[in-house]
């Protein structure tokens, strides 16, 4: 347990992404085999058994630290995670313990089935054996997610660096169904439970935003415009009688899309495309609001598979029969891509449709339609290209339509990092809810360092109260915010939240009595829906 | 009548006409230390701890009017007992007690409990009324014994020496960098930025004994920071001479890097929870020494620090001041100093 805490401290401490791959990378030459199965399941968001409530753990912490609910509340919102709260409440502790970590998840799976006492018993007993930073992980064992910093994708990066595989096949491994109470560690890296060859995914080719009139990228004839669909990035890979989904990130997906499964079936083997996640209903995309239903779910519902169900807009074809094909033309990978995706004939499978047009101009009045379809606006492929790894400048480019904006006022002000690590850079921002105030959108300044250093004196003279390095400020100062998109959320207070949201300019013209109100953005919300 | 009343311009001794730590202008104030949220321009006579004026005279003016007392010692003004006792906060930081016809009132400052082995460690004192900070005045806020995160401090170093990397320090240049200094003197040559030195100058001057650093000029080399301790103000943070050198890695010294959100928004390689003031227990058992019938609490978790005081039978209230800036506060002050433009800085607390 030691060991781990001092790594979940070095991937902590660091901003840096090789001094995290090589902290984690030391902890796998370094750590217990059954400890490094626990924590790439840790990472990878599976959880152990829990047999205990995180709301007993609350009670008695409570009562051990002998504090009134209420400072505990306290405490918690100056905190903002409960593990933590927990660690740092309890008075130190008076053993020592040398336990791993798999011996402590075991010893926890144990308690399944028995009485609360025992329960309790073992709980703070624990708890006076562990360190501050160790209790901090052990109540994380028990509720609560590992969310440390380190994505997926560096995981993989430091077991491909520590083991000398391939990271893709890593990332197939360790993201396949596995169960981290049997799995050996060589077993897991090796892919024993899974064949990783038939998963191997391409590096997606990615587009810059057009920083020029389309006028200047010559001929409009030498160019295919498509719609740029607002999703999930996704790369569909079939060999072998095997479908994998890959989203962008190289994370394996597969699990999460049922209504994809069928590709299993109908899809030719030695098939790769690439093409994007969406919410689809009779051949049209949803927003991305319903599609964010979908996200990140494991376990998903009935009524969830009704209202969000999946579809695929397919963009490109990166192998066929087997072959790698991203060195054809594109005009001649899309020609075999109709004819595939053609004999689907699947409803939420589809070619994402070329937009044809004779003109720049005309195209510019289709860009118009964007935002009906529920697209960002329109992509821009040479009809001669190959399909690059990564971004490169010339071949690819996205022509977003213009964001959406509100106006709204500044409420919270915190420090920024960096070079602005002594001003006022980071804001959260409100609109009117009646009498009221209601917080829509946090963003980091879009704005001058001039701007900055005079929202840096407001916030100064007029931080009503102070939180560590968040200051709340009379609600004065009203900015236009940008955002790419809105969507339902539980977790605000608002019932909604704001994709992408970045300041666009300083209303000072304007007094907060101005600003927009919540009743906007939910008529705003229901029209994208 | 009560002996201090909280007004517009500070806490206001009314018996004795004078002001503890005023935030705008008056004939005369007690000043408890020598941060600038506490201690500011245009005061025409200062009374402070003989440690302090130095400091003050250096950071804000030569010029001061300025009246010292030693731990212990005490004069009268207007009939009011005004006596200093050590607040083990930065050297010289000192509580103001004051004794008017058998009534007495502590005004504390800002405060810690452990000895940090440079300033003077702090002694309670009983009274009738007490001032109180609550910078960290919440459960969650625990401090280890310094000595552990000296130790963490120094295995950190250790290891970004062995590993090529340039340890930097970041902290304020009056009081957190004088700890560090005192505590990580050892084996690993110590440099430090100019605005500390100044002060360290000020202080040794003063006869406080410092250990040996060497200010940074251009003559110290790359190498010689890697292999070495760097501290600076958090005014320097992002220079392009840091930046310059190799591989360096920053770490910050404060009690907000307790918890793990706060670590996150500064972006530093390293967080200490490394405080000048007291943790809760620490509030807690100077509140309960003084035996004080009436706490006021002046900065920091305020409501809540107050409402504990009084669920456990110390009568409480909270006060509104303008302490508690001494990040801003300090980091102008360090600024001044880096910038070497002091007259702006001043007028800026003016205004
Ligand atoms: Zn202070
Ligand atoms: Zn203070």
């Amino acid at each position: 347990m030691k060991r781990f805490a001092q790594l979940i401290q070095q991937l902590e401490l660091s901003n840096k992404t090789n001094d995290k791959i090589s902290a984690l990378v030391d902890y796998f030459n370094e750590a217990d085999d059954k400890d490094k199965i626990w924590v790439i399941a840790l990472f990878t968001g599976k959880k152990p058994k829990r047999p205990i409530k995180s709301s007993l753990l609350k009670y008695w912490a409570i009562d051990i630290a002998d504090i009134p609910e209420w400072l505990f509340t306290e405490s918690y919102s100056n905190v903002g995670d409960l593990s933590e709260t927990i660690a740092l409440l309890l008075p130190p502790a008076e053993h020592q313990s040398d336990l791993h970590l798999y011996e402590w998840i075991e010893n926890l799976q144990n308690l399944e089935g028995k009485d609360d006492e025992t329960k309790k018993d073992f709980i703070l007993t624990a708890w006076n054996s562990l360190e501050t930073n160790e209790r901090f992980i052990f109540n994380k064992l028990i509720s609560g997610n590992f969310r440390i910093g380190i994505s997926s994708k560096n995981l993989v990066n430091a077991l491909a660096k520590q083991s000398g595989l391939e990271s893709v096949q890593i990332t197939h491994s360790i993201m396949g169904k596995w169960d981290p109470y049997v799995m050996t560690f060589s077993d897991l890296i090796n892919g024993e439970h899974v064949n990783t060859d038939n998963s191997w995914p391409y590096p997606f080719c990615l587009a810059y935003a057009l920083d020029t009139e389309p006028e200047n990228l010559g001929e409009i004839s030498n160019w295919q415009a498509e719609w740029k669909w607002d999703g999930i990035r996704g790369q569909i890979v079939k060999r072998n009688g095997e479908l994998f989904i890959w989203s962008r990130g190289e994370e394996l997906v597969t699990e999460q899309f049922p209504e994809l499964h069928f590709l299993v079936d109908v899809l030719p083997d030695g098939v790769v495309i690439d093409g994007e996640i969406l919410a689809v209903k009779d051949k049209a995309v949803l927003s991305f609001s319903t599609l964010q239903q979908r996200l990140n779910r494991k376990n998903i519902t009935k009524k969830e598979l009704e209202s969000a169900p999946i579809g695929f807009f397919v963009y490109d074809l990166l192998e066929f029969e087997g072959i790698d094909f991203r060195e054809h033309p594109l005009s001649e990978r899309r020609k075999i891509l109709e004819n595939i995706i053609g004999k689907l004939d699947a409803d939420n499978v589809l070619l994402s449709e070329v937009v044809e047009c004779d003109s720049w101009e005309q195209l510019a009045t289709e860009r118009q339609k964007s935002r009906e379809l529920n697209s960002e606006g329109i992509m821009l492929k040479k009809r001669d290209s190959h399909y690059h790894a990564g971004r490169k400048r010339g071949d690819w480019w996205k022509w977003k339509v213009n964001p959406y904006t509100v106006d709204a006022v500044m409420i919270y002000a915190q420090k920024g990092s960096g070079r602005r690590a002594n001003f006022f850079t980071d804001y959260t921002f409100a609109v009117r809810d009646g009498e009221n105030l209601v917080t829509i959108a946090k963003a980091y300044s879009g704005l001058t360092d001039k701007e900055i250093k005079e929202v840096n004196s407001f916030v100064n003279k007029n931080a009503i109260e102070k939180f560590g390095p968040v200051r709340t400020v009379k609600p004065e100062l009203v900015f236009e915010i940008a955002f790419e998109g809105i969507a339902e959320s539980k977790r605000h207070k608002a019932g909604l939240a704001l994709r992408f949201p970045r300041i666009l300019r300083w209303r000072k013209d304007k007094n907060a009595s101005e600003i927009n109100t919540l009743q906007d953005l939910q008529q705003l919300l229901q029209s994208t829906l | 009548m009560a002996l201090i009343t909280f007004t517009k311009r500070g806490i206001y001794c009314k018996q004795g006409d004078f002001y503890v730590d005023p935030w705008w202008p008056v004939d005369y104030a007690v000043t408890t230390h020598g941060h600038a949220d506490h201690v500011r321009f245009g005061n025409k006579h200062y009374l402070c701890h003989t440690l302090t004026s130095p400091i003050i005279k250096r950071r804000i003016s030569p010029d001061l009017d300025v009246q010292t007392l030693g731990y212990g010692e005490s004069l009268v003004r207007n009939g009011v007992n005004i006596s200093f006792f050590p607040a083990g906060h930065i050297i010289g930081s000192a509580q103001v007690r004051l004794e008017y016809k058998g009534e007495i009132c502590v005004i504390s400052g800002d405060y810690k409990i452990e000895d940090d082995g440079i300033s003077t460690p702090f002694e309670p004192v009983r009274c009738h009324s007490f001032v109180s900070e609550s910078t960290f005045g919440l459960p969650i806020y625990k401090w280890q014994k310094q000595q552990a995160v000296f130790d963490g401090i120094k295995s950190w170093i250790n290891n970004n020496i062995e590993y090529q990397k340039t340890s930097i320090l970041i902290a304020y240049s009056l009081g957190k960098a004088q700890r560090l200094i005192k505590n990580l003197a050892g084996d690993v040559p110590i440099y430090v930025h100019s605005s500390i030195a100044n002060l360290n100058e000020v202080i040794i001057e003063a006869g406080v004994p410092l250990p040996e650093t060497t200010r940074i000029t251009q003559e110290i080399t790359k190498d010689q920071l890697q292999k070495g301790i760097v501290i600076v103000p958090p005014a320097m943070r992002d220079s392009k001479w840091m930046k310059s050198l190799n591989h360096p890695v920053t770490g910050i010294c404060s009690g907000w890097m307790q918890v793990r959100s706060h670590r996150r928004w500064q972006s530093a390689d390293a967080g200490f929870a490394l405080s000048d003031h007291a943790d809760f227990t620490g509030l807690m058992e100077a509140i309960k020494a003084t035996e004080a019938e009436k706490v006021y609490v002046t900065h920091g978790f305020t409501s809540a620090f107050s409402r504990y005081l009084n669920e456990n039978g110390i009568s409480s209230d909270v006060v509104t001041t303008h302490f508690g800036q001494e990040d801003d506060e300090e980091n102008k002050a360090d600024l001044a100093e880096t910038v070497e433009k002091k007259t702006e800085a001043k007028t800026e607390v003016v205004k």
